[in-house]
């Protein structure tokens, strides 16, 4: 239980925090990526803000034996710098600078219920699971 | 620069970072939005509820704020049905191939000092640049 409001409260911290910095606006998303333009650099604050608190507290945090409410870290422990990082990394930049859309954002902005928006997470959401085509998922309930 | 917002950005951005780290301290994960929302497909019902509470957080957040009056611009967005379809999944497709998006590599990666990350997070800010140049001024408003 006390998990689940763990997760929640991360949630909504999150969403929160897009909201006030209003990165939910694809347009303030991509005023920042027009650099020759009338470039906008607060996505770079709004960064800079949250590895300001996280580059202090992950080193203490991961030291600890466990976390808090569950058994162990789950941490990614892949350090493979592969084609399929590099291609990935690509593929997304590319979507991100048309639209202005990152996955967090395009999430949160069903608070707007609008259309473009569920346009863009819907196609969003069949590129996240188009590879269990042919690939499926094995877990085992 | 008449839209530059620093103090409200960094506020939103002291938000996310304590997200972060009040996922990692209570219950050990990263928070990356791609891999919370990639990992709905699992057939574990306990994995699913707490994918499903993070993302319901998360809309929620942006609510809240709307309903108490937070200023907030309402969204524009000016693409086209296509070019957001083709955005979303290239998105999609590039954030589960990488593993990774603007939070888990962005932020957290970047705070683990994860080679991974290191290269991820400028090839994506250096592509989106690129991209929204090419299509916003060269090929003059693809959008």
């Amino acid at each position: 239980m006390k998990r689940y409001l763990a997760t929640l409260l991360s949630g909504l911290l999150f969403g929160l925090g897009l909201a006030i910095s209003e990165m939910v606006n694809p347009q303030k998303v991509l005023g920042f990526l027009d650099v020759s333009g009338s470039w906008d650099p607060s996505l770079m604050f709004v960064l800079g803000g949250a590895l300001f608190v996280s580059v202090v507290t992950f080193r203490p945090i991961t030291r600890m034996a466990k976390p808090v409410f569950d058994v162990d870290f789950r941490l990614p422990t892949s350090t493979a710098i592969d084609m399929k990082l590099i291609g990935g990394a690509t593929l997304f930049g590319i979507g991100w600078g048309l639209v202005g859309y990152c996955p967090g954002p395009a999430i949160a902005s069903l608070a707007y219920s609008q259309i473009e928006s569920g346009i863009f997470l819907g196609a969003m959401v069949l590129g996240l699971y188009a590879d269990r085509l042919y690939h499926r998922p094995t877990t085992v309930i | 620069m008449e839209n530059f917002t620093p103090i409200n950005s960094a506020i939103g951005g002291v938000l996310i970072g304590l997200s972060s780290t009040l996922f990692l301290w209570l219950n050990g994960r990263i928070v990356g939005i791609s891999g919370i929302a990639g990992g709905l497909e699992s057939l574990d019902r306990k994995e699913v509820t707490w994918r499903l509470l993070f993302l319901t957080g998360l809309i929620g957040g942006v609510a809240i704020y709307r309903m108490t009056g937070g200023t907030l611009h309402d969204i524009e967005i000016v693409s086209s049905i296509p070019v957001l379809m083709a955005a979303g999944l290239l998105t999609g497709l590039g954030t589960r191939m990488g593993n990774g998006c603007t939070s888990g590599h962005g932020i957290c990666g970047l705070a683990r000092l994860s080679p991974r990350s290191f290269v991820a997070v400028p090839i994506f800010l250096g592509i989106a640049v690129i991209t929204f140049f090419l299509t916003r001024h060269v090929l003059g408003g693809l959008s």
